[in-house]
């Protein structure tokens, strides 16, 4: 309990950072006056443009961070997480198709399609793994899928017949939570909660999956049916978070691997402090992105990338070593 | 008794290829019996095709008398406990927790219980929190094996428990067995160690390009014409004061 407790105030001390600092400085009087008046302009800027936005980066960094970790189990690999798998490329390549054709004024159609392609990404990857004997091999893979789903995400949007901008487009392929509001959070819960609910039940399953698929097959757990929950609940949390913030990487690989050592690397146990800690991260991410002073502020994907890159050469060292013996 | 495990006229065909053909063998609380043959010659598959894990094209396989296709997972799984040959352990756990993975049903706390006395069973209780991937080879084995016993079930499957073990590591992975066997178990392993193999099992099945060419006693399974067939060795088995020892004279050209 211990490590979700001290992530849960980690992650309130974030969301009251990100709400409390900004572009725009507020005196302490401003401060006391948006808890007092809720109509008025200070208040204005903390409750309907910093909170939600806030809300929105935890909401995204947990479920990538959820995601992540579920994968992580689900392939036995600490490289596995939806970014690098190309899940969130291929979820955002639905996404694309969907505002490029028109589809997308149609409500919830962005995020149907979005999760469409993380499903289909996710089954993907799952059948491969299972006919690959080398854990790396994978990872090859996702790599190409991703580049592919990037590529495709960007033409496809080359060929819209209405105009799209290069902001927009980047927005996507390298992800933002800017301007989101609370009707945007209050959609991204459902499919989130669904998700959620569906990794939780999966976690036993993951468990077993530590000693391997044959030993799992005979365990007498249902095992098709728990990873078949793990595939689409990871789907599900990624789909809804590239439906709300486009491409984000490295949360869900960094989540984990932060949190594994204090749960004693067990898969399941790791679930919820992954999603905790994916939250925190992405909160302080986007505070990040807002105050680092750049012409145009920073797209989140590349402050995420920025520190997760570095990061995931760590993890693919020392995984290359535990693979070798 | 019914049997543990009983496998009639068995064939397996993978890819267009006969793997097993006309294989019949029955394993029977309180026996050890061990399956033997070359590299290839479809020992893993035997095993898989009992604990059905892969299709039969031919023949039935029963455990504790009930077809292993009709058997729900947690049936299967009450009937039969398996240690695969793959040994590539995911994540760092603590060995309890791993010993813990044969009971999943089990709430929590009872499930430790029962690791905890599967750890005891193999001494290794005061290495119980220690993760797993921070073990020796030998220390590792010990608590896969644990986790085997931790099942509870009466009947054990292990493909090459023995495998990539240094001899005291062998013959106590062996005498793990043979204490279940005691305990009432029906253990069915495949090894390597035409020796350890002789000593530790009761019963022996030779395979040979997928069909068995001996059952019986470790003596009648390992006499001169069934090594040369099974291993294109010229030797013998030879009861010394210290138990039969397989003494090879050489490759058969």
């Amino acid at each position: 309990m211990r490590p979700i407790l001290f992530l849960i105030l980690l992650l309130t001390v974030a969301l009251a950072l990100a709400i409390g600092l900004g572009e725009t400085p507020l005196s302490a009087r401003q401060y006391l006056q948006a808890f007092a008046s809720p109509a008025s302009p200070p208040a204005e800027i903390l409750w309907s443009l910093r909170a939600p936005r806030a809300a929105a980066a935890a909401l995204v960094g947990g479920a990538l961070g959820l995601a992540g970790a579920v994968m992580q189990g689900l392939l036995r690999n600490p490289l596995a997480d939806p970014g690098v798998l190309g899940v969130s490329a291929v979820s955002a390549l639905g996404a694309a198709m969907c505002i490029a054709t028109g589809v997308a004024v149609t409500p919830g159609a962005i995020e149907i399609a979005a999760l469409a392609g993380a499903l289909l990404a996710g089954a993907l990857v799952v059948f491969l793994a299972a006919r690959l004997a080398e854990p790396q091999t994978l990872i090859l893979f996702g790599v190409a899928l991703s580049a592919l789903g990037g590529a495709a995400t960007a033409l496809v949007f080359n060929l819209s017949p209405s105009p799209i901008t290069t902001s927009e487009v980047l927005s996507w392929l390298l992800g933002s939570v800017a301007n989101r509001d609370w009707s945007d959070c209050a959609a991204a819960l459902v499919p989130m909660a669904m998700g959620a609910g569906l990794c939780g039940w999966a976690a036993r399953g993951l468990r077993m999956l530590t000693l391997g698929e044959e030993t799992a097959a005979l365990s007498g757990l249902p095992m098709a049916r728990l990873r078949a929950a793990a595939v689409a609940g990871a789907a599900l949390l990624t789909g809804a978070a590239v439906a709300m913030a486009g491409v984000i990487g490295f949360v869900g690989l960094a989540a984990p691997h932060l949190t594994r050592g204090a749960v004693s690397d067990d898969p399941a146990r790791t679930l919820v402090p992954s999603a905790l800690a994916g939250a925190v991260l992405l909160v302080a991410a986007d505070l990040a992105a807002r105050l680092i002073p750049t012409a145009e502020e920073l797209k989140l994907g590349v402050v995420t990338a920025l520190f997760g890159a570095p990061l995931f050469a760590l993890v693919a060292w020392r995984a290359s070593r535990s693979w070798r013996g | 008794m019914t049997a543990a495990l009983e496998l009639a006229d068995v064939a397996v065909v993978l890819a267009g290829r006969t793997v097993i053909e006309a294989v019949s063998l029955t394993v029977a609380p309180g026996e050890l019996v061990g399956v033997l043959g070359a590299n290839g010659c479809g020992k893993t598959t035997l095993l898989r095709a009992a604990l059905g894990l892969i299709k039969l094209s031919a023949g039935e396989a029963r455990l504790a008398d009930q077809a292993v296709g009709g058997l729900s997972e947690a049936e299967r799984a009450s009937r039969a406990g398996y240690l695969p040959q793959e040994r590539r352990i995911g994540w760092n756990l603590p060995a309890w927790r791993v010993a813990a993975l044969g009971v999943p049903q089990q709430p929590p706390a009872r499930a430790r219980e029962i690791a905890m006395r599967a750890l005891a069973e193999v001494s290794m209780t005061s290495l119980a929190e220690r993760g797993v991937l921070d073990m020796s080879g030998g220390e590792r084995a010990r608590v896969l094996l644990a986790r085997l016993i931790a099942t509870g079930a009466p009947l054990l499957v292990a493909d090459e428990p023995a495998a990539g073990l240094d001899p005291a590591a062998q013959l106590l992975v062996m005498e793990l067995l043979r204490a279940r066997v005691a305990a009432g178990a029906a253990v069915l392993v495949t090894l390597h160690d035409l020796t350890l193999a002789a000593r530790g099992c009761d019963r022996l099945a030779v395979m040979a390009a997928g069909r068995l060419i001996a059952l019986g006693p470790p003596p009648q399974a390992l006499a001169p014409d069934i090594l040369a067939a099974a291993f294109a060795l010229d030797g013998a088995l030879m009861e010394t004061r210290a138990g039969p020892v397989i003494a090879a004279r050489r490759v058969i050209p």
